[in-house]
């Protein structure tokens, strides 16, 4: 019974946070933007030589892919700061992990389609080879996006009701989101040249053992944080 | 079921700081089923954060508070069962529709979507049901966000400002609910700038000065016998 | 408001002070044994004596982050401003031990390997730890509230302890898979007696520092609230 509660609030919220950003377009639109002006500015950095291009590609495509997203997560709450509905939304009774468990949908959704148009532009801009893997290449951006999405929307629920969101989102999230970068561009990169070195499946496996630990932790402590 | 019996709000010494101002130096006050309860001062007197306190939104830093038996730090989840706040921000989604806004709380509150259309007619939007919340004048996000309240069926109304905004149907559409509440045994606790719109509704006002509770009287009734002394004796036959 | 009395009694005792004495006088004796004792080096010859100061530095920073760990799920468990406040005062202790252990790694390290930075697996993780620890000290300076900043703080400090391992296994496999030699530092034994009793000595003013900011910690707390004392006028 309660878990079916619960899933019912994951859902509206997810619901809720998914109608209001389609409708406003924005926040999103100017999110996309912004990963794909970064990705052309790694292009200035590292071309135009086309073999320095491919080998970067991995690299460029989640680093744009971060410092967007970083502009997502904030959002995510500031909708909810904005209009005071944090606080109705603090009032309903029952758990609280739900609102964290409904943003991480979203923002898992936000996110997927940023990292699907950063990709395609990607791969046309630094002249990628699609390989045959590239379902288990799909797998490991999955499994990078959950990464990236739990533990910004987990910090953005404390760095945006500060007076420093801007600067302090990124440096509690960018330490902690070490190994997700290193498993998913090292990743990318060995699936790219055809995974000669058996490497991508270690990295997956990096991947999803980070993704466990932490929406695990991120669902216990929410109710702690979001109280404060 | 103790909490049955128990008081509405007891709220025991609360105090709160910002940093190191206080906003609240020991606010001790009781209200009782079936009383509505009025809070004046003025600007920065403490008014909306006790009613805070009293929501569950902020903890105090000292004393103790109850709504219907629960401690409001201890059993926050109990107290929010019974508590309906209305904030001075309407808290809505802008993005939403009026009608979506409701249904996204009914949902929330494990209730059933049906009969919202009816909800939005009691507060007069059932016009606008369907238009976004973005275009909504002040008035109507105020009546937007009573409707929302009165989807919690709540025992307890905290109503900062309730008035503010409104016109005089929704005064009375106010009044209405909060004379509702009342007749099916619950209280309310209402801060307020200018007692005007409330007459005849208060039993009480208390006035806050600097934090503390400063003075007690009787409600507008005792000023303005003819348009009171009606609703206070039905106010009383209710009880 | 159980806690005011608690923290209102802030712990101060001479027993201390003795200890941070001996502390100071621990370190320089294992200091000065460890350098007088130790043979020069085959390739480092005298700069090698740097390592009774790194070494020590980086067991210390793991330890002082232990702490911080601990403390910080006990905090989140049992919601007491105690545990707290001494999960802060753990992290500035760690966090200074962590920039000393990078700073003293690359002094010994250009000599060494013949740069200032290589990005070996041990070294980059405590340069992660540090980016940790710096953003968890900084979260604590833009909350003003100290339940939110407890509460918060104790989330950043657990996840950023439970997050080490993987950090380090992921640098590892990130530099083993791109085949770059790494530089194993094997150690001969006429050292180890050095850097255990420097181990130790290191333990102890870790220990002192700790103390000594939890109190400084809680004198704050303590003044605070002698000041709301007053403001309420006693009620």
């Amino acid at each position: 019974m309660a878990w079916r509660e619960d899933w019912r609030r994951v859902r509206v919220i997810a619901w809720k946070d998914i109608t209001t950003e389609r409708r406003s377009k924005a926040g999103f639109n100017s999110v996309a933007a912004l990963a794909v002006t970064i990705l052309v500015l790694f292009g200035f950095a590292l071309g135009p030589e086309a073999q320095a291009l491919r080998d970067a590609a991995a690299g460029a495509v989640w680093l744009a892919a971060l410092f967007a997203g970083v502009l997502a997560f904030n959002r995510s709450f500031q909708v909810e700061l904005e209009s005071g509905a944090i606080e109705p939304l603090l009032l309903y009774p029952g758990s609280r992990w739900t609102i964290l468990a409904g943003k991480l949908l979203a923002n898992a959704l936000f996110v997927g389609l940023m990292l699907a148009i950063v990709v395609i532009v990607g791969v046309t801009l630094f002249q990628v080879t699609i390989p045959k893997a590239w379902p288990s290449l799909l797998g490991l951006f999955a499994l990078g996006a959950v990464g990236l999405v739990v533990l910004g929307t987990f910090y953005a629920a404390m760095s945006s009701r500060t007076r420093a969101r801007e600067v302090l989102l990124p440096l509690l999230l960018f330490p902690m989101l070490v190994p997700v970068l290193l498993a998913a561009i090292s990743g990318s990169k060995a699936l790219l040249t055809g995974d000669l070195m058996h490497e991508a499946g270690a990295w997956i496996r990096l991947l999803v053992a980070y993704d466990i630990v932490f929406v695990s932790a991120t669902l216990l402590a929410f109710e702690h944080v979001i109280e404060a | 079921m103790n909490a049955e019996s128990s008081l509405a709000v007891d709220a025991q010494r609360i105090a709160r700081r910002f940093g190191a101002r206080w906003c609240l130096r020991g606010v001790s006050l009781q209200v009782r089923p079936g009383e509505v309860v009025g809070l004046a001062g003025a600007n920065g007197s403490g008014k909306t954060t006790f009613l805070r306190v009293l929501s569950t939104l902020l903890k105090p830093n000292a004393g103790a508070a109850r709504v219907y038996g629960h401690d409001v730090t201890r059993a926050a989840d109990d107290v929010r069962r019974h508590v309906g706040f209305l904030a001075h921000t309407a808290g809505l989604y802008d993005d939403l529709t009026a009608l979506e806004n409701l249904r996204f709380a009914a949902e929330m509150l494990g209730r059933s979507p049906e009969g919202l259309e009816a909800s939005l007619d009691r507060v007069g939007l059932a016009r606008v049901a369907n238009d976004r919340v973005r275009g909504f004048s002040a008035g109507m996000q105020r009546r937007l966000a009573l409707a929302r309240l009165m989807l919690m069926h709540p025992r307890l109304l905290l109503l900062d400002e309730p008035y503010a905004n409104l016109d005089a149907a929704g005064i009375d559409i106010m009044n209405a609910v909060i004379t509702e509440v009342r007749n099916a045994g619950g209280a309310a606790l209402l801060v307020l700038h200018e007692l005007a719109p409330a007459a005849g509704m208060l039993d009480r006002v208390l006035t806050l000065v600097d934090g503390r509770i400063a003075a007690e009287g009787d409600g507008p009734a005792a000023n303005a016998p003819t348009a009171s002394a009606p609703t206070l004796a039905s106010a009383a036959g209710a009880r | 408001m159980n806690e005011t009395a608690d923290t209102m009694n802030v712990p101060r005792s001479r027993a201390w002070t003795l200890f941070g004495v001996f502390a100071f006088v621990a370190l320089i004796a294992a200091q000065v044994h460890a350098v007088l004792t130790s043979p020069a080096d085959r390739d480092m010859g005298h700069l090698q004596k740097i390592l009774y100061v790194h070494v020590p530095a980086a067991w210390i920073m793991s330890l002082a982050f232990l702490v911080v760990f601990v403390f910080s799920i006990r905090y989140m468990w049992r919601g007491q401003e105690k545990d707290d406040l001494l999960a802060a005062a753990a992290a500035e202790v760690g966090a200074t031990f962590n920039g000393l252990t990078l700073v003293l790694g690359m002094i010994w390290g250009k000599p060494a390997w013949g740069a200032w930075w290589v990005w070996d697996p041990r070294v980059t993780t405590t340069l992660v730890l540090f980016m940790i620890f710096v953003g968890y000290l900084a979260l604590r300076s833009f909350v003003d509230d100290p339940e939110r900043r407890a509460q918060w703080s104790a989330a950043v400090g657990a996840f950023g302890a439970i997050n080490v391992p993987i950090v380090y296994m992921s640098v590892r496999w990130w530099r083993t898979l791109h085949q770059i030699q790494s530089s194993p530092s094997t150690m001969d034994s006429a050292y180890v007696l050095g850097l255990r009793t420097n181990a130790i000595a290191f333990m102890l003013i870790m220990i002192y520092f700790i103390r000594r900011r939890y109190e400084l910690a809680r004198l704050r707390r303590a003044t605070e609230l002698i000041a709301d004392a007053a403001a309420l006028g006693g009620t």
